[in-house]
Protein backbone atom coordinates (compact mmCIF):
# COMPACT_ATOMS: atom_id res chain seq x y z
CA UNK A 1 0.00 0.00 0.00
CA UNK A 2 1.37 3.28 -0.87
CA UNK A 3 -0.99 5.88 -0.17
CA UNK A 4 -4.54 6.61 1.07
CA UNK A 5 -6.56 8.96 0.14
CA UNK A 6 -9.78 10.79 2.00
CA UNK A 7 -12.41 10.83 -0.60
CA UNK A 8 -15.20 11.76 1.82
CA UNK A 9 -16.13 11.19 5.86
CA UNK A 10 -17.09 7.98 4.67
CA UNK A 11 -15.15 6.96 1.79
CA UNK A 12 -11.41 6.61 1.67
CA UNK A 13 -8.95 5.26 -1.43
CA UNK A 14 -6.40 2.75 -1.15
CA UNK A 15 -3.61 2.93 -3.75
CA UNK A 16 -2.01 -0.36 -4.33
CA UNK A 17 1.56 -0.87 -6.28
CA UNK A 18 0.87 -4.64 -6.55
CA UNK A 19 4.37 -6.92 -8.18
CA UNK A 20 3.24 -9.18 -11.10
CA UNK A 21 -0.11 -7.06 -11.61
CA UNK A 22 -2.84 -8.61 -13.41
CA UNK A 23 -4.17 -5.91 -16.58
CA UNK A 24 -7.66 -5.56 -15.21
CA UNK A 25 -11.15 -4.69 -16.85
CA UNK A 26 -12.95 -1.71 -15.98
CA UNK A 27 -15.65 -2.87 -13.45
CA UNK A 28 -13.87 -5.57 -12.05
CA UNK A 29 -13.06 -5.98 -7.54
CA UNK A 30 -10.99 -7.61 -5.90
CA UNK A 31 -11.04 -9.99 -3.10
CA UNK A 32 -9.32 -8.61 -0.07
CA UNK A 33 -8.66 -11.21 2.59
CA UNK A 34 -6.84 -10.69 6.29
CA UNK A 35 -5.89 -12.90 8.72
CA UNK A 36 -5.47 -12.32 12.40
CA UNK A 37 -3.05 -13.87 14.53
CA UNK A 38 -4.95 -16.66 15.52
CA UNK A 39 -5.41 -17.58 11.66
CA UNK A 40 -9.05 -16.52 11.64
CA UNK A 41 -9.61 -14.93 8.34
CA UNK A 42 -12.42 -12.18 6.88
CA UNK A 43 -12.57 -11.66 3.32
CA UNK A 44 -14.28 -9.19 1.07
CA UNK A 45 -14.88 -7.96 -2.27
CA UNK A 46 -13.88 -4.09 -3.12
CA UNK A 47 -14.51 -2.63 -6.59
CA UNK A 48 -11.50 -1.37 -8.47
CA UNK A 49 -11.56 2.33 -8.88
CA UNK A 50 -8.96 2.86 -11.21
CA UNK A 51 -8.81 2.80 -14.73
CA UNK A 52 -6.28 -0.09 -16.35
CA UNK A 53 -4.01 1.90 -18.05
CA UNK A 54 -3.60 3.63 -14.38
CA UNK A 55 -0.28 3.45 -12.84
CA UNK A 56 -1.50 1.75 -9.35
CA UNK A 57 -4.58 0.17 -8.69
CA UNK A 58 -7.02 1.96 -6.29
CA UNK A 59 -9.56 0.55 -4.43
CA UNK A 60 -12.04 2.86 -2.93
CA UNK A 61 -13.57 1.45 0.34
CA UNK A 62 -16.52 2.52 2.83
CA UNK A 63 -15.39 2.84 6.15
CA UNK A 64 -17.97 0.49 8.26
CA UNK A 65 -18.26 1.09 11.71
CA UNK A 66 -18.95 -2.96 12.60
CA UNK A 67 -17.34 -3.74 9.97
CA UNK A 68 -14.75 -6.88 9.83
CA UNK A 69 -12.19 -5.49 6.75
CA UNK A 70 -12.96 -1.71 6.13
CA UNK A 71 -12.21 0.05 9.55
CA UNK A 72 -8.78 -1.98 8.99
CA UNK A 73 -8.19 -0.82 5.88
CA UNK A 74 -8.77 2.54 6.35
CA UNK A 75 -7.62 3.17 10.39
CA UNK A 76 -4.80 0.71 10.89
CA UNK A 77 -3.12 0.10 6.82
CA UNK A 78 0.09 2.11 7.04
CA UNK A 79 1.80 3.03 3.45
CA UNK A 80 4.49 -0.03 2.99
CA UNK A 81 2.08 -2.31 4.72
CA UNK A 82 0.99 -5.48 2.23
CA UNK A 83 -2.57 -6.83 1.90
CA UNK A 84 -3.43 -10.36 0.54
CA UNK A 85 -5.53 -9.51 -2.60
CA UNK A 86 -7.06 -12.13 -4.92
CA UNK A 87 -8.46 -10.78 -8.68
CA UNK A 88 -9.31 -9.42 -10.97
CA UNK A 89 -12.57 -10.99 -10.69
CA UNK A 90 -15.26 -10.86 -12.52
CA UNK A 91 -16.63 -10.50 -16.77
CA UNK A 92 -20.12 -9.49 -16.32
CA UNK A 93 -20.09 -6.02 -14.83
CA UNK A 94 -17.66 -4.56 -16.74
CA UNK A 95 -17.05 -2.27 -19.70
CA UNK A 96 -15.00 -1.92 -22.94
CA UNK A 97 -15.08 -0.02 -26.08
CA UNK A 98 -15.72 -2.61 -28.13
CA UNK A 99 -19.08 -2.93 -26.28
CA UNK A 100 -20.39 -0.11 -27.75
CA UNK A 101 -23.03 2.52 -25.84
CA UNK A 102 -24.57 5.17 -25.74
CA UNK A 103 -23.27 4.30 -21.86
CA UNK A 104 -25.40 5.10 -19.20
CA UNK A 105 -23.55 4.78 -15.49
CA UNK A 106 -26.39 4.79 -12.75
CA UNK A 107 -24.36 4.72 -9.40
CA UNK A 108 -25.82 4.84 -6.02
CA UNK A 109 -24.00 5.80 -2.88
CA UNK A 110 -20.67 3.89 -2.70
CA UNK A 111 -21.99 2.32 -6.52
CA UNK A 112 -19.82 5.07 -8.36
CA UNK A 113 -16.62 3.06 -7.93
CA UNK A 114 -16.74 0.83 -10.58
CA UNK A 115 -18.13 2.82 -12.99
CA UNK A 116 -15.56 5.45 -11.58
CA UNK A 117 -12.93 3.01 -13.35
CA UNK A 118 -15.04 2.62 -16.44
CA UNK A 119 -15.06 6.21 -17.01
CA UNK A 120 -11.61 7.07 -16.13
CA UNK A 121 -11.15 3.80 -18.92
CA UNK A 122 -13.39 5.78 -21.02
CA UNK A 123 -11.28 8.77 -21.22
CA UNK A 124 -7.67 6.77 -21.48
CA UNK A 125 -9.04 4.94 -24.57
CA UNK A 126 -10.01 8.72 -25.39
CA UNK A 127 -13.55 6.78 -26.70
CA UNK A 128 -15.89 8.71 -28.57
CA UNK A 129 -19.21 6.76 -27.08
CA UNK A 130 -21.11 9.40 -25.05
CA UNK A 131 -21.71 8.27 -21.37
CA UNK A 132 -24.24 9.43 -19.01
CA UNK A 133 -23.54 9.12 -15.51
CA UNK A 134 -26.71 9.54 -13.03
CA UNK A 135 -25.11 9.46 -9.49
CA UNK A 136 -27.49 9.04 -6.73
CA UNK A 137 -26.22 10.35 -2.92
CA UNK A 138 -27.19 11.65 0.09
CA UNK A 139 -25.72 15.20 -0.07
CA UNK A 140 -22.60 17.07 -1.38
CA UNK A 141 -19.88 16.24 0.70
CA UNK A 142 -20.80 12.34 0.32
CA UNK A 143 -20.05 12.86 -3.34
CA UNK A 144 -17.23 10.47 -3.90
CA UNK A 145 -14.51 12.01 -6.39
CA UNK A 146 -16.20 14.84 -6.53
CA UNK A 147 -13.65 17.23 -8.07
CA UNK A 148 -12.32 14.36 -10.80
CA UNK A 149 -16.42 14.14 -11.78
CA UNK A 150 -17.02 17.62 -12.00
CA UNK A 151 -14.11 17.57 -14.46
CA UNK A 152 -14.90 14.73 -16.48
CA UNK A 153 -18.13 17.06 -17.04
CA UNK A 154 -16.49 18.95 -18.99
CA UNK A 155 -15.75 16.61 -21.78
CA UNK A 156 -18.03 16.47 -24.87
CA UNK A 157 -18.80 12.84 -24.39
CA UNK A 158 -19.11 12.53 -20.29
CA UNK A 159 -22.52 13.71 -18.84
CA UNK A 160 -22.76 14.00 -15.28
CA UNK A 161 -26.17 14.90 -13.35
CA UNK A 162 -26.19 14.03 -9.38
CA UNK A 163 -28.93 13.71 -7.59
CA UNK A 164 -28.71 14.79 -3.87
CA UNK A 165 -31.61 12.70 -1.96
CA UNK A 166 -31.48 13.67 1.57
CA UNK A 167 -29.73 17.43 1.83
CA UNK A 168 -28.93 19.91 -0.75
CA UNK A 169 -27.06 23.13 -1.26
CA UNK A 170 -28.83 26.28 -1.00
CA UNK A 171 -29.58 27.20 -4.42
CA UNK A 172 -29.45 23.61 -5.83
CA UNK A 173 -30.91 23.36 -9.39
CA UNK A 174 -30.30 19.31 -9.48
CA UNK A 175 -31.95 16.69 -8.61
CA UNK A 176 -33.18 16.03 -5.28
CA UNK A 177 -34.91 13.10 -4.80
CA UNK A 178 -34.63 9.01 -4.64
CA UNK A 179 -34.32 7.74 -7.99
CA UNK A 180 -37.59 6.88 -9.67
CA UNK A 181 -39.06 6.22 -13.18
CA UNK A 182 -39.44 9.84 -14.16
CA UNK A 183 -36.24 10.59 -13.19
CA UNK A 184 -34.67 7.95 -15.20
CA UNK A 185 -36.95 8.80 -18.49
CA UNK A 186 -35.46 12.37 -17.92
CA UNK A 187 -31.45 10.87 -17.80
CA UNK A 188 -31.76 8.10 -20.00
CA UNK A 189 -31.03 7.83 -23.16
CA UNK A 190 -33.90 6.98 -25.10
CA UNK A 191 -34.54 2.85 -25.28
CA UNK A 192 -34.71 3.12 -29.65
CA UNK A 193 -30.15 4.01 -29.31
CA UNK A 194 -29.69 0.80 -27.91
CA UNK A 195 -28.07 1.89 -24.54
CA UNK A 196 -25.88 0.53 -22.35
CA UNK A 197 -26.16 1.01 -18.67
CA UNK A 198 -24.34 -0.47 -16.08
CA UNK A 199 -26.15 0.08 -12.73
CA UNK A 200 -24.21 -0.50 -9.15
CA UNK A 201 -25.56 0.42 -5.59
CA UNK A 202 -27.63 -1.09 -2.69
CA UNK A 203 -29.71 -4.28 -3.50
CA UNK A 204 -32.82 -1.85 -2.89
CA UNK A 205 -31.22 1.07 -5.32
CA UNK A 206 -30.40 -1.60 -7.76
CA UNK A 207 -33.72 -3.46 -8.00
CA UNK A 208 -35.85 0.33 -8.44
CA UNK A 209 -33.23 1.73 -10.87
CA UNK A 210 -33.66 -1.76 -13.26
CA UNK A 211 -36.89 -2.34 -13.15
CA UNK A 212 -37.81 1.48 -13.46
CA UNK A 213 -35.60 1.35 -16.68
CA UNK A 214 -37.01 -1.52 -18.12
CA UNK A 215 -40.15 -0.42 -17.20
CA UNK A 216 -38.98 2.49 -19.77
CA UNK A 217 -38.85 -0.32 -22.62
CA UNK A 218 -34.93 -0.77 -21.93
CA UNK A 219 -33.83 -4.16 -23.03
CA UNK A 220 -33.07 -5.71 -20.10
CA UNK A 221 -30.43 -8.07 -21.59
CA UNK A 222 -28.94 -4.70 -22.03
CA UNK A 223 -28.67 -3.58 -18.23
CA UNK A 224 -26.21 -4.95 -16.35
CA UNK A 225 -26.17 -4.53 -12.66
CA UNK A 226 -24.00 -4.92 -9.56
CA UNK A 227 -25.59 -4.56 -5.53
CA UNK A 228 -23.71 -3.95 -2.55
CA UNK A 229 -24.62 -5.51 0.21
CA UNK A 230 -23.82 -4.57 4.01
CA UNK A 231 -21.77 -7.71 3.90
CA UNK A 232 -19.34 -5.18 1.96
CA UNK A 233 -17.60 -4.22 5.35
CA UNK B 1 -31.64 -10.15 4.56
CA UNK B 2 -31.32 -8.01 1.29
CA UNK B 3 -30.06 -10.58 -1.75
CA UNK B 4 -26.77 -9.67 -3.54
CA UNK B 5 -26.21 -10.86 -6.91
CA UNK B 6 -23.60 -13.52 -8.18
CA UNK B 7 -20.92 -10.68 -8.43
CA UNK B 8 -20.44 -11.02 -5.24
CA UNK B 9 -19.29 -14.65 -5.72
CA UNK B 10 -17.03 -14.59 -8.50
CA UNK B 11 -14.28 -15.06 -6.67
CA UNK B 12 -15.04 -18.30 -4.89
CA UNK B 13 -16.65 -19.31 -8.28
CA UNK B 14 -13.24 -19.03 -9.69
CA UNK B 15 -12.00 -20.83 -7.06
CA UNK B 16 -14.16 -23.50 -7.42
CA UNK B 17 -14.70 -23.60 -11.35
CA UNK B 18 -11.26 -22.62 -12.37
CA UNK B 19 -12.69 -19.89 -14.42
CA UNK B 20 -14.43 -16.60 -14.80
CA UNK B 21 -17.98 -17.70 -13.89
CA UNK B 22 -20.15 -14.61 -13.65
CA UNK B 23 -21.10 -14.02 -17.92
CA UNK B 24 -21.97 -18.33 -17.48
CA UNK B 25 -25.17 -19.14 -18.60
CA UNK B 26 -27.24 -20.83 -15.15
CA UNK B 27 -30.27 -22.82 -15.83
CA UNK B 28 -32.53 -23.27 -13.26
CA UNK B 29 -33.96 -27.33 -12.88
CA UNK B 30 -37.04 -26.18 -11.47
CA UNK B 31 -38.56 -23.27 -13.80
CA UNK B 32 -35.52 -23.64 -16.75
CA UNK B 33 -34.96 -19.69 -16.14
CA UNK B 34 -31.65 -18.97 -17.98
CA UNK B 35 -29.34 -16.21 -16.81
CA UNK B 36 -25.96 -15.24 -16.34
CA UNK B 37 -24.96 -16.18 -13.01
CA UNK B 38 -23.96 -12.50 -12.09
CA UNK B 39 -28.03 -12.44 -11.97
CA UNK B 40 -28.30 -14.71 -9.76
CA UNK B 41 -29.97 -13.59 -6.15
CA UNK B 42 -27.24 -14.33 -3.71
CA UNK B 43 -27.60 -14.60 0.04
CA UNK B 44 -23.67 -14.48 1.96
CA UNK B 45 -24.11 -15.55 5.07
CA UNK B 46 -20.22 -17.38 5.99
CA UNK B 47 -19.15 -19.93 5.76
CA UNK B 48 -22.25 -20.56 3.54
CA UNK B 49 -23.04 -19.20 0.49
CA UNK B 50 -26.73 -19.49 -1.41
CA UNK B 51 -27.35 -18.73 -5.01
CA UNK B 52 -30.82 -18.93 -6.05
CA UNK B 53 -32.67 -18.30 -9.37
CA UNK B 54 -33.98 -14.65 -9.41
CA UNK B 55 -37.48 -15.96 -11.37
CA UNK B 56 -38.45 -18.57 -8.93
CA UNK B 57 -36.40 -17.98 -6.17
CA UNK B 58 -35.11 -21.94 -5.58
CA UNK B 59 -31.53 -22.47 -4.20
CA UNK B 60 -29.08 -23.45 -7.71
CA UNK B 61 -25.71 -23.14 -5.73
CA UNK B 62 -24.89 -23.85 -2.04
CA UNK B 63 -21.70 -23.21 -1.14
CA UNK B 64 -19.57 -23.72 2.10
CA UNK B 65 -15.79 -22.82 2.60
CA UNK B 66 -14.21 -24.22 5.64
CA UNK B 67 -10.52 -24.20 5.96
CA UNK B 68 -9.63 -23.82 2.86
CA UNK B 69 -11.90 -26.34 1.47
CA UNK B 70 -15.02 -25.17 -0.72
CA UNK B 71 -18.46 -27.95 -0.84
CA UNK B 72 -20.20 -27.10 -3.42
CA UNK B 73 -24.04 -28.29 -3.80
CA UNK B 74 -25.61 -27.99 -7.31
CA UNK B 75 -28.48 -29.45 -7.20
CA UNK B 76 -31.26 -26.78 -7.94
CA UNK B 77 -29.44 -26.42 -11.47
CA UNK B 78 -29.89 -27.93 -15.08
CA UNK B 79 -26.75 -26.80 -16.36
CA UNK B 80 -23.64 -24.23 -16.05
CA UNK B 81 -21.74 -23.30 -18.62
CA UNK B 82 -17.89 -23.66 -17.62
CA UNK B 83 -15.89 -21.56 -20.24
CA UNK B 84 -12.86 -23.63 -21.67
CA UNK B 85 -10.44 -20.86 -22.00
CA UNK B 86 -9.27 -20.32 -18.32
CA UNK B 87 -6.90 -17.60 -16.58
CA UNK B 88 -5.05 -17.76 -13.30
CA UNK B 89 -7.06 -17.02 -9.78
CA UNK B 90 -5.26 -17.45 -6.31
CA UNK B 91 -4.43 -15.32 -3.83
CA UNK B 92 -1.16 -13.46 -3.85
Amino acid sequence: MIELIEETAEATSIVLDLPDRQRHRAGQHVDVRLTAEDGYEAQRSYSIASAPEDAYLVLTVERLDDGEVSPYLVDTLRPGDELELRGPIGGYFVWEEVLGGPLLLVAGGSGVVPLRAMLRHHQAVGSTIPVRLLYSVKSLDDVIYRDELMGMAADDEIDVRLTLTREQPEGWRGYARRIDQELLADVAWPPSEGPLTYVCGPTSFVEVAANALVGLGHDPGRIRTERFGPTGG
Amino acid sequence: MDALDGNAIAGVLFEVFGAEMTTSAAVCANCGARAPAAELAVYLRAPGTVARCRTCMSVLMVLVTIHERTCVDLRGLDTLEIPASRGPSGWG
